[in-house]
């Protein structure tokens, strides 16, 4: 059910991709986000795949990945351009008009614009997460975070409960499965029948979990306080991340895009 | 009820990047009526096996015919239902399973789920907890204010209340105490011959497949490595070393005997088979 989805998986490799500071990785993901909206004609699109299939050819993943990860959100996707081009105002020539639905040359144009928007940005999350360990992202939003602390935000407790939430992901999601399939043997249809009973069907599923994360999650205090563990402040690092040549290169490949974004923009 | 396996294979997430074969070319029959243990190294696919034995999955290849019913590949998720019925699983850690507000109303659960009238399953209930021996005042409790070991009680009842004619068991005793290990292996065995059950263990203990099946599956890495009588699997240790498998204690201990110049024509598996042939060779009466 849920492991078709690829989104959000990490997949081991050893490409520059792989080896480069996440904090860069996960800066300059959302750094691409936003620059994709700089584009608005041709050749600004072209760039950016290009850009994109770049960085995906470097990171080593396979491309069947990338596919995958659009086709859950494919819907979505279709949906969003759908209206986009009927609903669209008109501009250039209009090919078709009944109502308010409208089919323009505009709207076709700005359909397939969006729909680039959408599988660049998809492609580009969908590298970052594969390439980035889920441990490593966290300390990376910590050290992102770290600025805030001058308001009191609590930064370091904020990190410690985001990477226990990710390494326990994995192992809720086993414990899912497991009292799923426990509880068919007992007879129960999960997805079945009108949506009453479909919710009835999920209580069985639900408060085993909610009472085994409870459970786990005194036995993890319970540990890590027998461990030593009396708050963020004050500790040292095991991982310590490290700014490299590569990330440095990498921005400055950012900046040069975004140049070159801005080039075509004005003069294409 | 027979299970029957011919030439099945299995695959997680078929057609995606992470594909893993889990199962292939299985052949093997679980006789009517049999105990048959299912032993093997942790990931040799023995769970796999045992969520097709009631069609919680389907085989990517082959076929499992479970009592008349097949399943193939091709199988349509609806009205399984009535096989569940009769091929009970008591999963790993079955007390995670509990979600009631009482033990009655949870062991009850299944027996409703399969059509029976609420008052007659809480009627059932109370007769499970007997048949697992806990106490009757126990009904009224909340099942998360019981101990780990009555909990998985609890839960076994929930499955024994469906009334399954195979009870399919996945480690039943892991974590329990010793006392309590060998409570429950002795209820397994009188419920088998009480109500005919055909029981599939699933175990990392050598003892337990000594004493109590009758019948052995070995598995390794997704085949079947072996199978025969309890006797056959355990007359060669090599054999099984090499498919990293232990030996009961007491042919372990036999064995340490033979190095030291005591011969048996067959290696002992239980401690009254062991204590019969050294009372035959020191000469003394046998029974």
């Amino acid at each position: 059910m849920m492991n078709k989805l690829i989104f959000g998986r990490y997949i081991p490799g050893d490409s520059v991709i792989h080896r480069m500071d996440p904090r860069a990785k996960l800066l300059l993901s959302f750094y691409f986000i936003g620059i994709i909206f700089i584009a608005n004609n041709w050749a600004t699109y072209v760039l950016l795949f290009a850009f994109t299939l770049l960085a995906i050819k470097l990171s080593g993943v396979k491309w069947s990945f990338f596919i995958n990860g659009v086709k859950p959100l494919i819907w979505l996707i279709l949906f969003t351009v759908i209206l986009q081009v009927l609903f669209s105002a008109s501009g250039g020539t209009v090919y078709f008009k009944w109502g308010i639905i409208t089919i323009s040359q505009l709207g076709l144009v700005n359909g397939v614009y969006i729909f680039c928007r959408f599988v660049l940005i998809i492609f580009m999350s969908t590298l970052l997460t594969l390439t980035t360990p889920p441990l490593e992202l966290s300390d990376a939003i910590e050290y992102i975070l770290m600025p805030l602390k001058v308001v009191h935000f609590p930064v370091y407790e904020v990190a410690l409960m985001l990477s226990i939430a990710l390494r326990f992901v994995p192992t809720l999601m086993d414990e899912t499965e497991k009292i799923m399939n426990a509880q068919r043997a007992r007879g129960v249809d999960f997805g079945e029948g009108n949506i009453f009973q479909q919710m009835r069907a999920i209580v069985p599923l639900l408060i085993p979990l909610f009472v085994s994360s409870f459970n786990r999650a005194e036995d993890l205090a319970t540990a890590m306080e027998a461990r030593g563990y009396q708050g963020g402040e004050g500790r040292s690092k095991y991982r310590i991340l490290k700014w490299q040549a590569r990330d440095t290169w990498a921005t400055l490949a950012f900046a040069v895009l975004t140049v070159a974004l801005v080039g075509l923009r004005l003069y294409v | 009820m027979a299970i029957d396996f011919k030439q099945v294979g299995f695959t997680y997430q078929p057609g995606t990047p992470f594909a893993t074969q889990a199962l292939t070319d299985i052949n093997v029959t679980i006789p009517d009526g049999s105990y048959t243990a299912l032993i093997g190294h942790t990931g040799s696919g023995k769970s796999t096996l045992l969520q097709h034995l009631n069609a919680l999955l389907k085989p990517t290849t082959g076929t499992v015919t479970i009592g008349d019913r097949v399943i193939t590949p091709e199988t349509s998720n609806k009205d399984l239902k009535a096989l569940r019925q009769h091929v009970g699983i008591v999963f790993q850690f079955p007390e995670s399973q509990l979600f009631e507000e009482t033990v009655a109303k949870d062991i009850a659960f299944g027996p409703q789920n399969f059509g029976a009238s609420e008052a007659d399953a809480l009627k059932t209930a109370a007769d499970m907890l007997a048949l697992v021996g806990l106490d009757a005042e126990l009904l009224d409790r909340s099942p998360f204010d019981l101990s780990g070991g009555q909990m998985r009680r609890v839960a076994i009842a929930g499955v024994l209340a469906m009334a399954p004619q195979v009870l399919v068991l996945d480690e039943p005793t892991a974590g329990l105490d010793p006392q309590g290990r060998l409570e429950m292996m002795e209820m397994f065995a009188k419920l088998r011959h009480e109500r005919e059950l055909t029981v599939v263990l699933v175990t990392h203990q050598m003892d337990d497949v000594a004493n109590y099946a009758d019948h052995v599956i070995v598995m390794d890495q997704g085949k079947i490595a072996k199978t025969g009588t309890p006797q056959e699997i355990f007359q060669d240790p090599q054999w099984l070393a090499e498919h990293h498998l232990g030996l009961p204690k007491t042919t372990a201990f036999a064995q340490q005997l033979m190095a030291k110049g005591i011969q048996f024509d067959q290696l002992p598996l239980t401690e009254d088979q062991l204590a019969q042939a050294l009372a035959h060779q020191l000469g003394g009466a046998t029974q």
